[in-house]
């Protein structure tokens, strides 16, 4: 049996399965999702934009240290990444357990990514 | 009721539980959460890649540049017509919700097609690559850059595939259970999502930089 508790954490609406009635009925009326398609085209332009000035900034900084130039290219990236998983994934209004695994996740990411500069850290085979 | 088809176990068909509704204690269908603990073994598996490209890299004497000889204009537009697909298969999954399957195939349709589109452009490329001379042994650039573009290409023809099914023999679901396959969109949209934004990272990495 499920734990009504628990239900309340993982922020489920327990009166919808209960069929006392969906106070979140409105996410899944035509008006609402008509709202998300628009929603949708404006990220889609906002991403065409971001493509457009990650390839000008290219151009621009061309001349610029190796730095600079990864760090504006990772932050337009990472700006472009956000609005994909944002809206079209949407996790700015996901569920507990969605944001768990992501943030476990993003843990393992970060020591991944750790790795490399360990490496360089080790005096040992320099 | 779906959540009490455990119970059925004496009925002639047993039902897969939280296929359509929640889950109560993780609050999302099971179908969804499966993806999502799909993705997060995906971001693992490129993260190592990403993490192998940074160690190759930093250890390089020198380093060649991917703008120096790829083809920026074409890596341009490909990302372009991605950004596309990650549009067309939201639209697809909100006209699905709004009970309009004509419409949620059409958008399936267009999703399939930029992905065709994105892997034409990439055979071009490889193509390009492969007659100048240039291949994954030819240096550890090279060895990465198809590596990580191959691995993705892979990802997007699975993707191909699985729309495939779901515009073809997938979409018989519809007329019996419509809120499934509508489901089912969602998730295989999450995919094509994450196959989107490993792109995003590949492009000024791999061209760019």
């Amino acid at each position: 049996m499920t734990d009504p508790a628990a239900a309340v954490e993982a922020g489920v609406d327990v009166h919808e399965h209960a069929g006392i009635g969906d106070p979140n009925a409105h996410h899944h009326s035509p008006e609402h999702i008509l709202k998300e398609m628009r929603l949708y085209l404006v990220i889609f332009v906002s991403l065409a934009a971001l493509t457009a000035i990650t390839v000008f900034a290219f151009y621009q900084l061309k001349t610029y240290p190796v730095k600079v130039a990864i760090t504006v290219a990772l932050i337009i990236a990472t700006i472009k990444g956000s609005l994909v998983a944002g809206f079209f994934m949407h996790l700015l209004s996901e569920k507990k357990v969605i944001y768990g695994i992501l943030i476990l996740t993003v843990i393992f990411f970060i020591f991944l990514m750790a790795l490399p500069v360990s490496h360089h850290a080790n005096p040992f085979g320099s | 009721m779906e959540a009490h088809a455990h119970a059925s176990v004496g009925h002639a068909e047993l039902e897969i539980p939280y296929n359509v509704h929640p889950r109560p204690d993780t609050g999302v269908y099971n179908g969804k959460l499966g993806v999502w603990l799909f993705l997060a073994s995906e971001v693992m598996l490129f993260g190592a890649l990403f993490s192998s490209l940074i160690l190759l890299r930093t250890g390089a004497e020198s380093w060649p540049r991917g703008y120096e000889f790829l083809n920026i204009k074409l890596a341009t537009f490909n990302t372009f017509i991605l950004i596309l697909s990650s549009v067309t298969v939201v639209m697809a999954w909100s006209h699905l919700r709004l009970g309009n399957l004509k419409k949620g195939r059409i958008y399936i349709s267009a999703t399939i097609l930029c992905a065709l589109i994105f892997l034409t452009a990439k055979g071009f490329e490889y193509s390009h690559e492969f007659h100048e001379g240039r291949f994954p042994k030819t240096n550890n650039f090279l060895g990465i850059y198809f590596t990580m573009t191959g691995l993705h290409g892979l990802h997007i023809l699975g993707g191909v595939i699985v729309f495939l099914y779901f515009l073809g023999p997938g979409a018989k679901m519809w007329a019996k259970e419509p809120e499934r396959y509508t489901n089912r969109i969602e998730i295989v949209g999450l995919y094509w999502h994450f196959v989107d934004l490993v792109w995003i990272f590949l492009f000024p990495i791999l061209y760019l930089m």
